[in-house]
């Protein structure tokens, strides 16, 4: 009998589909039904040419190399929308998606768009481009002055992490200017990095970019390190799923909250003070990052409810089935290549289900979302029908 | 085929510049360095022919701060080999020093083909790439936008103004002067990177006696003063765009 | 060495490049201190009559058909020997696509000084560089031995540089080269497209602010409202989001427009170098501290995204 050597060689597919059972949970990727709810509740699932539900049948099939050759994965917006509807409790997300883009950027596939966002993280700190000295700029004439740490070195109760868009965007700058506003007038004792704080980069690690991400986590940490705080606090759910979700693992574990929570707690020193009507209805947008991926649903309706005037309503997707506004995973930055394969903006059909209900204000509390979702109001000609405040651009407003 | 790419560190101007005390240099405290954005396609062209044709490609830069990230970075891409030059660059280094120092390491490498960026933001002794090409005895094709190779023939596309392009051809060894590769630098993961950190090392050469004969005194650096500024219209979209309809028809093309 | 400034005169295809007049205004100002004549170099083979409006006192005509087209290795030893020969004071050359090929060649190879990116010469022999993005002057003094001298365009008109007398044109004995290394193979024109940039009166323009290929039909659009044309700065051809054929800047095209139109463009110095023939420039760009705004006329620092939809419509509604 003669014996050759066969190989044995594991296939692409195999090595991958290994390396997902690495993911906390990864082995519920055996238990996957097939039942195609990922699929259908994925935003732009009708657009990939293998979306959540046919990857992982590829996967099973040995045909993984046909997905890695395909764009669309690029049209996922880690919305979570999958990962939670999934029967099987399968990390899609964070498992399949993620990992995917990171196979897909290691073999340099990755949109131009993408490429400098994530060049920009690593050399400013921001995937603006923006100089990392001017990172603070945007508190600059506020009174009483915010605390910068490197500059006022004092211990702080809260350590308040701002984030790339509220430190850089015009847009977005208002609504940091806001909290400072009313952690100021609550006698809050807070302080911010400035130029020492760098991206949390939780976009970019959903982006693919897993080692930009964990550099990331080292420069912040080390920043962190040098100050005493109690807690952080953040205006951004993806900075908050980072530090709360990602970063311990990594050696950086701090108290942290969204601003939501962390006011929602003081909401009886707070409420008193809040005299100036805002007579509207407001509907609220679940951030992906705050609702569906951490449970935070009830501190942001609260602090609405608490404004004389306001009348909360529900849009017709809310609270765990909030539809993405687009900008996660990449999407912030990858608008182009969307907007050329979808011809249509997942910030736009929100806006419209807003209009649908009547709302004169859609709230918001995420960072990424203002700029957003003003873009898809003018797209969609509604202008001077609804506008977008974050939450504590109402609370600052009210506080008069 | 055995290509060199030296490349360089230059002054990133995404952050403010200013001027040292002495108002004869760069102020450095606050200087962020970026790789010369033509080195970094002249890597690009290097790897593109690498993918193509199997050359061996070295990269190389003088040792400075930031040296090593720009290198590995190089590895990630496809670069065989790594190499930084030792000298004293403290009160910085001029291309006509460097171009005479590079001279003497790079002839003993012997390559077929050196690509280099065809400029440098900071450059004030003109492109250290014409200079090194005389000091290799190569004859130097710069402002080029497209390299092939055939066999030991190397087919250039020069770019003139206008849009214009020459095709130029010479035998190696030869250099040029990149105006850019063929597709944009590619991306390369940070994960890549640190690996390359680990798995490639860093040769280091030394430099001669470093003469700077050629290159201009500074006497002072300072910024240019705006000699105008426009007009500036409102901040505010809508209000801007009345302005700019009034403006356009004043001068009539409205 | 004798006071003369040279200059290396730029030709292509039949016409005589702007930066050879600047270079001649610009040699001029040099000449009133070193009390030298300015001396026209001309390469090439039948073009005699290039020399027909150069501002300067003499051309030294060198005529071979080895040196028909611009080659590297040709004109850099055929100038290296004029220059070695002459000494002159100082000798321009073009900071372009054929001045920068052979000037360093020549430095290394003569042994004589280099100042690049050269604006202006002022008083008192200082040469005025503009480095970094145009963020940085610096002041070098003429070196000593024959200065070599490479420069950009800004400083000077090139009408300082032209001249309608015929200056005295000495025809200077040239050898063929043997052994030349370079051969040129062909010439390969632009992609012809529908519209040449260079003769619009309303260009407008988008720079790396437009951020991606899809945004540029806002741009398209203003342009279709107003009668103008879209064009481009280096980062957006280079993407490939608009043809080379749109490209304005030191390797696209130079344009002298009516008005001109900057969205989203910073105003580096390859760029500013080929719009400021036009008559106005109008910038918008977030960042207040752009270049651009030292040049253009009228400036908003605006969201273009905002900016240039409302005027698109502002004008559609005027035309009806």
């Amino acid at each position: 009998m003669v014996t050759t050597a066969i190989s044995n060689k594991p296939s692409f597919s195999q090595t991958f589909f290994s390396s997902l059972y690495k993911v906390e949970n990864g082995e519920r990727f055996r238990t996957c039904l097939q039942c195609g709810s990922c699929s259908g509740v994925c935003p732009f699932g009708y657009l990939m040419d293998y979306p959540p539900g046919r990857m992982i049948a590829g996967l099973r099939a040995d045909e993984f190399d046909l997905v890695m050759e395909s764009d669309t994965v690029w049209m996922c917006v880690s919305c979570y929308a999958c990962a939670q509807i999934c029967p099987s409790k399968i990390p899609i997300t964070a498992g399949l998606m993620t990992r995917t883009k990171e196979e897909l950027l290691l073999a340099g596939n990755v949109p131009t768009e993408l490429q400098s966002a994530l060049e920009n993280s690593q050399r400013y700190g921001n995937p603006l481009g923006e100089s990392p000295r001017k990172r603070a700029d945007w508190a600059i004439g506020i009174q009483p002055p915010v605390t910068i740490l490197g500059r006022d070195r004092r211990p702080v109760d809260v350590l308040w992490f701002v984030g790339d868009y509220p430190s850089y965007h015009p847009r977005v700058q208002l609504v940091a200017k806001s909290l400072a506003k009313v952690l100021n007038t609550l006698g809050i004792n807070f302080g911010i990095l400035g130029p020492e704080e760098n991206t949390d980069g939780d976009t970019q690690r959903l982006a693919g970019e897993r080692g930009l991400f964990e550099m990331l986590t080292e420069k912040n940490g080390k920043i962190f390190s040098k100050y005493q705080f109690e807690k952080i606090i953040t205006s951004d759910p993806h900075a908050y799923n980072a530090l709360k979700n990602e970063y311990p693992a990594l050696g950086v574990s701090y108290p942290v909250q969204h601003y939501t929570q962390f006011l929602a707690e003081r909401i009886d020193q707070l409420k008193p003070l809040l005299k100036q009507e805002i007579p509207a209805a407001v509907t609220y947008h679940d951030p992906c990052y705050l609702g569906r991926v951490n449970g935070v649903f009830d501190e942001p309706r609260m602090l609405l409810e608490s404004i004389p005037g306001v009348k909360l309503m529900e849009m017709s997707h809310n609270h765990t089935n909030s539809l993405c506004c687009g900008g996660g995973g990449g999407g912030m930055w990858l608008d182009g290549f969307q907007w050329e394969k979808a011809h249509a903006r997942l910030s736009e059909w929100r806006v419209h289900e807003a209009i649908d209900i009547g709302a004169n204000i859609l709230a918001v509390a995420c960072p990424y979302e203002p700029p957003r979702f003003e873009d898809a109001i003018k797209m969609t000609q509604q202008a001077g029908r609804v506008v977008v405040k974050d939450i504590v651009e109402l609370l600052a407003e009210a506080l008069g | 085929m055995n290509i060199i790419v030296p490349v360089k560190l230059v002054p990133d101007l995404v952050e403010e510049l200013s001027i040292d005390a002495s108002g004869t240099a760069l102020d450095t405290a606050w200087l962020r360095m970026i790789i010369n954005e033509f080195d970094d396609h002249a890597i690009e062209q290097a790897i593109l022919l690498k993918e193509r044709t199997g050359a061996h490609v070295t990269v190389l830069s003088t040792n400075v701060e930031g040296v090593d990230d720009l290198l590995f970075t190089a590895a990630a891409k496809g670069a065989d080999r790594l190499i930084k030059l030792n000298g004293d660059f403290e009160s910085g280094i001029n291309n006509h020093t460097l171009a005479r120092a590079m001279a003497t390491i790079l002839r003993d490498l012997k390559p077929d083909l050196v690509l280099t960026g065809v400029q440098a933001n900071n450059d004030l002794d003109g492109s250290i790439g014409p200079q090194l090409a005389e000091y290799l005895g190569m004859p130097y094709i710069g402002y080029v936008s497209g390299v092939t190779v055939s066999g030991e023939t190397v087919i250039v596309r020069k770019e003139y103004p206008g849009g214009l392009i020459v095709e130029m051809e010479a035998s190696t060894p030869v250099l040029l002067g990149i105006q850019a590769a063929e597709q944009p630098p590619r991306y390369v993961a940070i994960s890549k990177v640190r690996q390359m950190m680990k798995t490639m090392s860093i040769e280091e050469l030394d430099l001669s006696t470093l003469d700077s004969t050629g290159a201009p005194v500074v006497n002072r650096m300072f910024q240019p003063e705006a000699t105008g500024r426009a007009t500036m219209l409102p901040e505010n979209a809508d209000n801007a765009a009345n302005q700019l309809v009034t403006i356009f028809k004043e001068l009539g093309v409205l | 060495m004798n006071q003369d400034i040279f200059v290396a005169i730029e030709h292509l295809r039949g016409k005589v490049s702007d930066i050879s007049y600047i270079m001649l205004a610009a040699a001029h100002d040099l000449a009133h201190s070193s009390g030298g004549k300015v001396v026209a170099i001309l390469l090439g083979h039948n073009v005699q009559e290039l020399a027909g409006n150069l501002k300067a006192d003499q051309v030294l005509y060198a005529d071979h058909s080895f040196l028909t087209d611009f080659n590297p290795e040709a004109y850099q030893k055929t100038l290296a020997k004029i220059i070695d020969e002459y000494k002159p004071r100082a000798v321009f050359f073009g900071q372009t696509s054929i001045g920068m090929d052979i000037v360093g060649g020549i430095s290394a190879q003569l042994g004589l000084p280099l100042v690049s990116s050269v604006r202006t010469i002022e008083a008192d022999n200082k040469i005025i560089s503009q480095i970094c993005g145009g963020k940085i002057m610096a002041e070098c003094k003429l070196p000593e031995t024959t200065a070599l001298i490479t420069l950009v365009p800004g400083g000077y008109k090139p009408e300082l540089g032209q001249s309608t007398q015929l200056p005295p044109i000495t025809s200077i004995p040239v050898q063929m080269l043997d052994g030349l290394r370079i051969k040129l193979n062909q010439y390969i024109e632009p992609e012809t497209s529908d519209v040449d940039i260079s003769k619009e009166s309303l260009l407008i323009a988008v720079g790396r602010g437009i951020q991606n290929q899809d945004n540029i039909s806002l741009a398209e659009e203003l342009a279709q409202a107003i009668g103008g044309v879209v064009c481009a700065s280096r980062p957006v051809v280079d993407q490939g989001w608009l043809p080379t054929s749109r490209l304005v800047g030191k390797s696209g095209s130079t344009v002298k427009p009516k008005v001109y139109l900057a969205i989203g463009i910073s105003g580096a110095p390859e760029h500013v170098e080929a719009i400021t023939g036009s008559d106005v420039i109008i910038a918008i760009n977030t960042d207040p501290a752009a270049p651009i705004f030292n040049i253009a006329k009228y400036g908003t620092t605006a969201d273009l995204f905002d900016l240039v939809p409302a005027l698109t419509e502002q004008i559609r509604n005027i035309k009806g």
